[in-house]
């Protein structure tokens, strides 16, 4: 065995192992902890293929940005453990059965010699980074622009969606401007008419 | 020697972790999105993987699109759990049923 393979199968033990501990884990806390171990050595997997690009994005991105929005939100809400675990496993045996039949389906898929083919790349002339950049900003710059588009809307649904209704201005709603009824804004009051003395003007200068 | 099919396995047993841990977390919608997360890492590295061994970079520039989505996805997600939280005082999943679907 080789030192890569040996990488390969360290990497993907721990990979597998985290992602079981993350569907499994009691707290959800670990399970957000342990999906940034795995994240973290999928990072490692992918160096191995020479992706290094995307690596370093996915643990800037993920671990940095998606995992601790993660985390955050956990600790706001708050979590009754016990109440969350109850029937836990009880679906287990279907799903165990199910998903072992479509594991075993997949893998007599990949095994044919087809995917056993060694790797066709020639050793690379520059990183990968300057070579997925020329790629991305020459043939996928309008697929580039609307994945910039579609971040701009994921901040503004996730801020309105999230935003308290709290009036920080005077302004009037203008629904309520629109709705309003003539007996809200001028009120009849049933008088007796009073004798009013009528003093003399004095003459201004 | 490692070659196409190790990573491709390992990318089907990660997926088949996200899709039993969607079943098995019925009661906590953030293991949910946590498992919906697994799968997508799944995929990124059977694009990954092609991309490497085909020796073509359109993998790569789609994992880069995966992630952007993913990104998007998780942050919509947490803001309506956090809703969701906010109106039941709950994340279990069979609670929510306001809209009678």
């Amino acid at each position: 065995m080789d030192y890569s393979s040996a990488v390969f199968y360290f990497f993907s033990f721990i990979l597998l192992f985290s992602a079981i501990k993350v569907i499994t884990a009691r707290n959800p806390i670990f399970s957000a902890l342990f999906l940034v171990l795995s994240f973290f050595s999928a990072a490692g997997l992918w160096l191995l293929l020479q992706a290094e690009f995307l690596a370093i994005a996915l643990v800037l991105v993920y671990v940095g940005a998606v995992m601790v929005l993660f985390l955050f939100v956990i600790m706001m809400i708050d979590i009754n453990v016990e109440v969350m675990k109850k029937g836990f496993w009880n679906y287990f045996p279907a799903i165990a059965f199910v998903s072992i039949v479509m594991l075993t389906e997949i893998i007599l898929v990949l095994n044919q010699p087809f995917f056993k083919a060694p790797a066709l790349f020639e050793a690379p002339k520059k990183s990968n980074t300057d070579a997925i950049g020329e790629v991305l900003y020459s043939d996928y710059v309008l697929p580039f622009e609307v994945a910039a588009i579609i971040l701009l809307v994921a901040i503004i649904a996730a801020i309105s969606l999230t935003l308290r209704g709290k009036k920080m201005h005077k302004g009037i709603d203008p629904a309520l401007q629109i709705g309003v009824q003539k007996s809200d804004r001028i009120k009849m009051i049933e008088m007796k008419s009073e004798k009013v003395k009528i003093k003399k003007r004095t003459k201004r200068k | 020697m490692i070659d196409l099919s190790h990573f491709l396995i390992l990318a089907a047993l990660l997926f088949m972790i996200g899709v039993v841990g969607i079943f098995l977390n019925r009661k906590n919608i953030i293991i949910l999105l946590m498992a919906i997360e697994l799968m997508l890492l799944a995929v990124n590295m059977n694009f990954i993987a092609f991309s490497y061994y085909l020796g073509d970079l359109a993998g790569q520039i789609f994992v880069f699109f995966i992630l952007t989505v993913a990104a998007a996805e998780a942050a919509i997600g947490l803001a309506i759990i956090i809703i969701v939280f906010r109106n039941n005082r709950t994340i279990d999943v069979e609670d929510i049923n306001q809209l009678k679907g």
